[in-house]
């Protein structure tokens, strides 16, 4: 054994009887540090010729290059079986809790717990639940579906084929998952109806909540995460007066009767014809303000009747069945619904804010 | 797009009030953003007559000019042009008046003499005449001094619509189009003005253009005339004026006339100086691999094969086509001739291009969506005309012309009104299209064969034109009715009512729900103890920091948590019900149901609720807590908390979020003997990273497996008439053993007679040794059908003690 190799044993020797994170680090300087021997055959480097001192000088900086690489794999042990210790010295049994608690409200309760109060639900859950009840009452179903979404459900089915100019409407976010720009953050709840129509036959009355993702920069009126709830129905004889119709029924619930839903022409792939619709301003009623900027009425989303290309995409006989569809803001209700000035507030969760509701 | 009233009416006689008209455009789907009155343009300018010009006494860059304002007297004004003479009309800035670019006139000296007032030049007005005329902007003759200039150029005050166009309008990208719809909605005649330009002239040449045969694909028409003699055109003020309002600048003649024949009609021209083409021509053709262009934004282009250039006849590139032309061959104030290029290319071929060149501009917007392949002539001799008479125009070369012919579509009116849910007559409906060219003849019965115009490529199937009916109809016309299904019973599904149970018990501890981001940064992982290798990143996130779909809900709950504690906030309670997302390979499967998710590859998709608490009184027992308010607000009965490390097999939120918690303060909840959630206290390096102090408590569990604890809605049991025992025991176990399992062999043991099970008391002391400590229960014994008995109780006493030891090596302590 050489020099070189007794100085990289003792190194090891020291490392290796460290038990703790301490002791470890009170060690380094004598295994490889300035202490050690390796650090003072280095500095005999000086004397010797220079082939001689390139050769040697590798051979050290290997060792020391092992020395350093068992010391960071001892320091990590050693820095688990601290944290464990530490874990086992501080560890509790939660299970004693729950059967501490398991006496509370019933017949063994020896005291009763003070009555705490009750928390609130998010505004946007809310305004969802209050929405889903409506649809629900009005014969709908509620239908989810997922939140990444591939290119079919999120835009070819939709009468979106790659590279058609409306895809531009949406800024999309992709995910670094399969081919380049496959998978996608839904821009829409309209996948849902994809899916919907993909799954089963007609007739279908659903509605569809869920979270939406555009690329955004958020502002006081956009999120690039918002939520939208979609409609879709599909049935023999389905026109146009009764998607005005049905969005009539749904303004009249959810904002109180007297309000009217008016259609406006407008343009989306997936629908055909295609409207934007509004609704009776529910702050002024229709007279005009400041919230509605004085037309008495309020942009809540878009529709129409389901494009036939649609239909054809999921195998549904256009010329058969017709049907209507729907998608609306629900964080923009809500906004709406309590005059919040800066949507982005709902993000925030400010206790302060989410006990108000 | 800015669309100026008056310019509407060059093309239609509405007269309605300009709110009408906004909603009239509005209810066609042309939205209507804004809606701006400008009054006539340069209040205070004048015209006059100019009487007499003298050399200034003491300065000779400057002259003394005598003018009329319209009194019949002379009104001494000191100007630093020369080229006007007595009997001139010009424009004069009275005194007061506030200039375009800012400057009051006021009377004041000019090296020791009198201005009046102000003459004006054709920029100073901001009419864009420059290379055509130098000094004062001399006025056409047949004016009378006095009048405001405005009126005496036919300008006057206008109504400006901001009109939002969507992507399927190709044509309503000019004035002509919405004019078109506005009309037919208003049941307004219609006219596109044929224009008079001055007849070919022989000696001019025809232009030299061509479509290279590898390009016909992707150029469908290209078109040149030759236009002499332009560097003294000038447009009439009324055009600078439109294309101001439209929101461009005036610059020159051709350049304004080439604006306005886009802006008015839709067709993007470009005019080319054409002494600057080698070979005096234009040719179409695919670009070059690597070949570069600097464009006339100054900002050099690479090229590629799929694009198309526009090169002069030598070859060199000198535009990108339908999109930007090059800075080589601009338009200058030496031009004398110009070539210009009225074409129409493939829309995908533009959009690719654009969009890979970055690069917006009027044209390729008009282009991508698809220009009306007739407009080519129409727009060369409105370009023509708008030049004025001196300009000499050659013969137009026209070629390519592979126009995709559209075949007539067959309408129904059965189908307009099964779909719009109305009762029009076919006779209606063809009238309702007639107005936006749509040409109907009778198809046999009930149908009709109708002949789409070539300006609305957007209409190619027969629910397109039931739209068109709807359009022009009127939305609002459109009866209502409530769709008339079967009536059958809906409902929530179990899931989604079990999932509001599940937040209403939430909301019963006195948490409050939150909604956070669904991306997190890698510090947000890291810091919160998860692994951000297992996490789904973005393509094209926002922001650099913001790239990961959330593995779990904890980061964003503690991101909350933080900002209200920053806000002073004090013990605070937050919980959330979301998505999270893994890579496929990261984790075991997802547990269902959010529909579809799992069909993606790569991708796993499953809904969570966690729950984060912070400040005074957090910890591990409160969450341990709020978890047992809502097993058993639920009935989650088969769901049980068990020591983290003894399971092998977790799923995914289990396994995803260990490192978050204190690993010796945390309990993995089991179902059907698998983890499904984790419960505890977080690691203190977690707590202290989002600034926590103290113990911070917090749950996350996946949630299908949880819902699909719920037992079945149970059987009524008897409740018993008679007398309970209680019956208080204290074990000492190791702390090995924990207090759970302890508790499901006593309740084994105790068997029917047992009606409830609590822990009373936790101790430790020395008399019990180390890592020993004393559980006390209270067992409730009772019968259903009697009272109990001494012996009942013993015998319980004797089997729960027996089977403790055996099961734990618990020992009865001795009271």
């Amino acid at each position: 054994m050489n020099a070189i190799e007794q100085a990289t044993a003792h190194g090891r020797d020291l490392i290796s009887a460290a038990s703790t994170l301490a002791e470890l680090r009170a060690v380094e300087g004598e295994a490889f540090g300035k202490r050690s021997r390796l650090a003072a055959m280095t500095a005999e480097l000086r004397g010797l010729g220079p082939e001689e001192r390139r050769q040697r000088g590798q051979e050290l900086q290997e060792a020391r290059a092992v020395l350093e690489g068992l010391y960071s794999r001892r320091a990590e042990e050693l820095s688990r079986s601290d944290a464990l210790r530490r874990a086992q010295a501080e560890r509790l049994d939660l299970t004693e809790e729950a059967w501490r608690f398991a006496g509370a409200g019933g017949p063994l309760a020896g005291v009763l717990e003070p009555p705490v109060p009750r928390g609130h639900l998010h505004l946007v859950t809310q305004v969802r639940q209050e929405l889903e009840d409506i649809f629900v009452s009005m014969g709908f179903e509620v239908a989810e579906g997922p939140e990444v979404e591939d290119d079919w459900h999120n835009f070819e089915a939709l009468n979106m084929p790659p590279h058609h100019p409306a895809r531009g409407m949406f800024d999309t976010f992709y995910l670094k998952a399969g081919q380049s720009e496959s998978v996608v953050l839904r821009t829409h709840t309209s996948p849902v109806q994809v899916r919907l129509m993909e799954s089963r036959r007609p007739p279908i009355y659903a509605v569809a909540p869920g979270r939406c993702f555009r690329r955004d920069t958020p502002d006081a009126t956009h999120l690039p995460v918002f939520h939208q709830l979609e409609a879709l129905v599909v049935d023999e004889g389905i026109s146009m007066s009764h998607l005005a119709g049905a969005l009539d029924a749904f303004t009249d619930a959810f904002f109180g009767p007297g309000r009217r839903a008016r259609l406006r022409p407008s343009f989306f792939p997936f629908t055909e014809p295609s409207a934007e619709f509004d609704v009776t301003c529910w702050v002024c009623g229709g007279d005009g303000c400041r919230t509605c900027s004085g037309s008495g009425w309020v942009e809540l989303g878009g529709c129409g009747m389901v494009d036939p290309a649609v239909f054809e995409a999921v195998g549904v006989d256009p010329e058969r069945y017709s049907g209507f569809a729907w998608g609306l803001g629900i964080d923009r209700l809500a906004a709406a619904r309590t005059s919040l000035g800066d949507i982005r507030e709902l993000l925030d969760n400010d206790i302060r804010f989410l006990t108000q509701f | 797009m800015r669309v100026p009233l008056s310019w509407l009416r060059d093309f239609t006689p509405v007269e309605a009030a300009p709110q009408d008209v906004a909603r009239a455009l509005s209810f066609l789907g042309l939205v209507v953003e804004g809606t701006e009155e400008v009054g006539p343009p340069w209040p205070g300018v004048v015209v006059a007559r100019v009487l007499e010009t003298r050399a200034h006494p003491a300065a000779d860059r400057i002259q003394l000019v005598d003018v009329d304002a319209g009194n019949g007297e002379a009104l001494q004004i000191c100007c630093g042009a020369f080229n006007m003479k007595a009997g001139d009309l010009v424009p004069l800035a009275t005194l007061g008046t506030v200039m375009p670019n800012g400057l009051e006139i006021a009377r004041r000296k000019m090296r020791g003499e009198w201005s009046n007032g102000m003459l004006c030049s054709a920029p100073e007005l901001g009419l864009g005449h420059e290379h055509a005329q130098k000094g004062i902007y001399i006025l056409p003759p047949d004016l009378v001094a006095g009048s405001p200039l405005a009126s005496a150029l036919g300008l006057g005050a206008d109504v400006v619509f901001d009109i939002e166009i969507g992507p399927n309008r190709p044509d309503c990208f000019s004035i002509a189009g919405v004019a078109r719809d506005l009309a037919a909605a208003m049941r307004l005649p219609f006219s596109l003005p044929r224009p008079s330009p001055g007849a070919v002239v022989p000696e001019v040449a025809a232009a030299d253009v061509r479509i290279d045969p590898a390009a016909q694909d992707l150029c469908r028409r290209f078109t040149g005339t030759v236009v002499e003699n332009v560097g003294a055109a000038a447009v009439p003020p009324l055009v600078s004026h439109r294309l101001a309002l439209a929101g461009m600048r005036a610059i020159s003649g051709v350049v304004d006339a080439s604006n306005y024949v886009m802006l008015e009609l839709g067709q993007p021209n470009h005019p080319y100086d054409l002494d600057v083409l080698g070979g005096g021509g234009l040719v179409v053709r695919r670009a070059e691999p690597g070949e570069a262009l600097v464009t006339l934004d100054g900002v050099a282009r690479r090229l590629e094969p799929s694009d198309l250039v526009i090169a002069d006849a030598s070859g060199a590139p000198v535009g990108v086509a339908g999109i930007m032309g090059g800075s080589v061959a601009e338009m200058g104030p030496a031009t004398a001739t110009v070539l210009l290029e009225v074409a129409n290319f493939d829309p995908l071929a533009v959009s690719a291009t654009g969009k890979r060149l970055g690069l917006h501009t009027e044209a390729r917007t008009r282009f991508e969506r698809g220009v009306d392949i007739e407009l080519a002539l129409l727009a060369i001799e409105r370009f023509v005309e708008l030049l004025g008479p001196h300009v000499r125009r050659g013969p137009t070369t026209d070629v390519g012309r592979g126009a995709p012919v559209q075949p007539p579509l067959r309408l129904r009116p059965s189908r307009v009104n099964m779909l719009l849910g109305t009762e029009l007559s076919g006779e209606e409906c063809r009238a309702l299209l007639a107005p936006l060219g749509f040409v109907s003849e009778a198809d046999g019965e009930d149908a009709f064969s109708v002949r789409v115009p070539s300006w609305r490529p957007d209409c190619t199937r027969e629910v397109d034109l039931v739209e068109e009916v709807a359009r022009i109809h009127g939305y609002d016309r459109i009866p209502r009715r409530m769709p008339s299904r079967p009536v059958a019973a809906t409902r929530l599904s179990a899931y989604q009512r079990s999932r509001r149970e599940l937040r209403d018990a939430l909301v019963g501890t006195g948490a409050s729900e939150a909604w956070t981001n669904t991306f997190v940064a890698t510090a947000d992982m890291v810091a919160t103890g998860l692994g951000p290798d297992v996490a789904l990143e973005l393509e094209n996130p926002l922001d650099q920091s913001q790239s990961l779909l959330r593995t779990s809900l904890l980061p964003g709950l503690l991101r909350a948590v933080r900002f209200n504690r920053e806000r002073q906030a004090g013990a605070i309670a937050l919980f959330e019900l979301g998505n999270v997302f893994c890579r496929a390979e990261a984790v075991p499967a997802a547990p269902g149901p959010v529909p579809g998710a799992g069909t993606i590859p790569g991708v796993q998709e499953w809904e969570q609720v966690a729950l984060v608490v912070a400040g005074e009184g957090a910890g591990s027992q409160w969450v341990v807590r709020a978890f047992e308010v809502l097993r058993r607000s639920l009935q989650l009965d088969s769901l049980g908390l068990h020591r983290q490390d003894q399971d092998p097999s977790p799923g995914p939120g289990a396994l995803v979020n260990t490192g978050a918690f204190h690993p010796g303060r945390v309990a993995a909840v089991i179902a059907d003997s698998s983890p499904i959630g984790l419960v505890g206290q977080l690691a203190p390096e977690v707590a202290s990273r989002y600034e926590l102090n103290g113990p911070v408590g917090a749950f996350v569990v996946d949630l299908a497996p949880l819902l699909g604890a719920r037992r079945p809605a149970p059987p009524a049991l008897a409740v018993s008439r008679y007398p309970a025992t209680d019956l208080d025991l204290a074990f000492v176990v190791d702390d090995g053993v924990q207090a759970q399992d302890l508790a499901k062999t006593l309740a084994g043991a105790a068997g029917d007679l047992l009606g409830g099970l609590a822990l009373f008391d936790v101790w430790r002391g020395e008399t019990l040794g180390a890592g020993r400590r004393s559980l006390a229960f209270r067992l409730r014994l009772r019968a259903g059908e009697r009272t109990l008995t001494e012996a009942d109780v013993s015998r319980v006493m004797a089997a729960v003690v027996q089977a403790a030891a055996d099961g734990h090596g618990a020992v009865l302590r001795q009271a």
